[in-house]
């Protein structure tokens, strides 16, 4: 017992990344399935990518800032998911693709201006994170984040499966179809941002999507969804966390592929639809 | 429900996709408590026609006006409801959506609007299936669910796109059952339909469109043999290379 406790009540720091994963999980979980019920499960690895040469920006202007790298990101990937968002709504071109042409494009930018400075910029926390080294301010950053997030979800809550169940019939009874959209746009960009701190762009999506590929296996509602999307990622914090202790393993990737592993399980196990239950499906019901 | 005023106008009106237009000037009024069908050839534009009612597609040209209030109390089936059957839901919440224009955000679903949920599942059938999930309804399972939501959103004005189609016929008559409630509830249903012996037995009035109205009135006169020829004709004169039209040109 001592193993799976210790390391959090002797070290700080191991303190700090747990509470800082539990934040990330506590928003990335319901928003990732959202993205996962909407098919835009491709959608938060696209807009990781957008965020990228904001957070690269924001550090050539500030060096190695919180402030600074967390604005870039979120500037980049707002204004990405909004044209995305807007030319997809208003264009006959679908999501995914005009989503595709303005991540590209930002990150092209990101990368000339990088360029430009002619500096070698060490991206490595960006793109991997440093999930053991929260300090105060990332923490305040997390929380804030994920109390945003689950503030808004509950606000926006009815048109947002309305939204996602039956677009068409919310734009014969409301407006709120658009503008929930891109707010729901806007929450995944500031879960990414928030999550590159601890976990790097690009494995930040792993806690949006993979818990949340996982509850489907789990339960066919959707609130108990996003809450055992929302246990998974806390779950494989704690225990890639201990896995990354004991085992002198980076922590963040331990992390993802400790959801992943959860991942694997629920598709063998997971009561609904799982291949186990393919296999002996059990007798059929009366008619 | 007492008499509403809901009503369309439909001032000289043109919708379409891009430049080209699927509802070519049309020109007409649907009298509110009416019971109109909307007929024609694969491609006639019906579909579009209410579209531009329920207004997610903007006219190219004219206008489509309806009374004060109606925007607001707009039911509306589409063809095969792009609705996503694998969303984890069940047929209680999805009846449940039909009092949006009530509860909208934040308004609580109280005991009198459980009731209602109730009566409406029990009205098309589905008693008992409230908590099954829509991926495992069939098409006429899932059309008579669609029809409680309408229930639930007590309109004036309902609107309903090829409703029938792919549904057995026993199925077709509780729903039919329904339309005609509706119609001596005074709410104006427009229907588009392809079953001419259903609209003839049913709908008093028909709009009859190739693209551009063929007929509009009584259905007994509309749906006559000559009528219906020119509307195939003229859905089989597409033309690839037309010209700009000047018709709405003042």
């Amino acid at each position: 017992m001592n193993g799976l406790f210790e390391p959090f009540t002797e070290f700080e720091f191991m303190q700090r990344a747990l509470v800082g994963v539990i934040a990330i999980a506590l928003g990335s979980g319901p928003i990732g399935v959202f993205l996962m019920l909407r098919r835009m499960s491709l959608t938060g690895d696209a807009m990781a990518h957008a965020i990228l040469p904001g957070a690269a920006v924001g550090y050539l202007v500030a060096g190695l800032s919180l402030t600074a790298m967390t604005i870039g990101g979120l500037v980049a990937g707002v204004i990405v998911a909004v044209l995305a968002g807007l030319v997809a709504r208003f264009t006959d071109l679908k999501e995914d693709a005009s989503l595709a042409a303005f991540y590209l494009l930002s990150l092209a930018l990101g990368v000339t201006i990088v360029s430009l400075r002619g500096s070698n910029v060490d991206l490595l926390h960006v793109l991997f994170g440093t999930v053991l080294a929260l300090d105060d301010g990332a923490l305040l950053l997390l929380a804030t984040i994920s109390s945003i997030t689950l503030a808004t979800l509950a606000l926006v809550y009815r048109p947002l499966v309305l939204e996602c169940v039956d677009p068409t019939f919310l734009r014969s009874v409301s407006r709120a179809g658009t503008p929930v959209h891109l707010i729901f746009l806007g929450l995944v960009v500031l879960n990414l941002v928030g999550g590159f701190h601890a976990l790097g762009t690009l494995l930040a999506v792993g806690m949006m999507m993979l818990p949340a590929a996982s509850a489907r296996f789990w339960s066919g509602d959707i609130t108990l969804m996003t809450l055992v999307a929302t246990v998974i990622g806390m779950g494989s914090g704690f225990v890639g966390l201990l896995l990354s202790f004991h085992f002198e393993l980076p922590a963040g990737p331990a992390i993802i592929l400790t959801t992943g592993a959860v991942y694997l399980a629920s598709i063998l196990i997971g009561p609904q639809g799982g291949l186990l239950w393919l296999v002996r499906p059990g007798r059929h019901l009366e008619a | 429900m007492t008499r509403t005023a809901a009503a369309i106008r439909f001032d000289d009106v043109t919708l379409g996709y891009g430049r080209r237009p699927a509802v070519h000037h049309l020109a007409g009024t649907i009298e509110a408590g009416s019971l109109t069908a909307v007929v024609g050839p694969n491609g006639a534009g019906k579909s579009t026609l209410l579209k531009g009612i329920v207004g997610t597609l903007r006219p190219l040209e004219g206008a489509i006006e309806l009374t004060a209030g109606a925007r607001q109390r707009i039911a509306y089936l589409p063809q095969a409801a792009d609705l996503d059957r694998t969303f984890p839901l069940n047929v209680y919440d999805l009846v449940a959506m039909g009092l949006w224009s009530r509860a909208g955000l934040f308004g609580g679903i109280g005991r009198r609007d459980r009731i209602r949920i109730e009566e409406a599942v029990a009205a098309v059938g589905l008693t008992g299936f409230e908590r099954r999930s829509i991926s495992t309804l069939s098409g006429g399972q899932m059309q008579r669910a669609l029809f409680a939501r309408l229930l639930l959103q007590d309109a004036s004005l309902i609107l309903l796109d090829e409703p029938f189609t792919a549904i057995d016929a026993k199925t077709t008559a509780d729903l039919l059952d329904l339309v005609r409630r509706w119609h001596d509830e005074a709410r104006t249903v427009v229907a588009v339909l392809h079953d001419l012996d259903v609209v003839k037995r049913v709908f008093p009035e028909t709009l009859l469109i190739a693209r551009s109205p063929v007929a509009w009135g009584d259905t007994g006169e509309v749906l006559s043999a000559a009528n219906l020829l020119k509307a195939r004709r003229m859905i089989e004169a597409n033309d690839p290379h037309a010209e700009v039209c000047d018709r709405g040109a003042a």
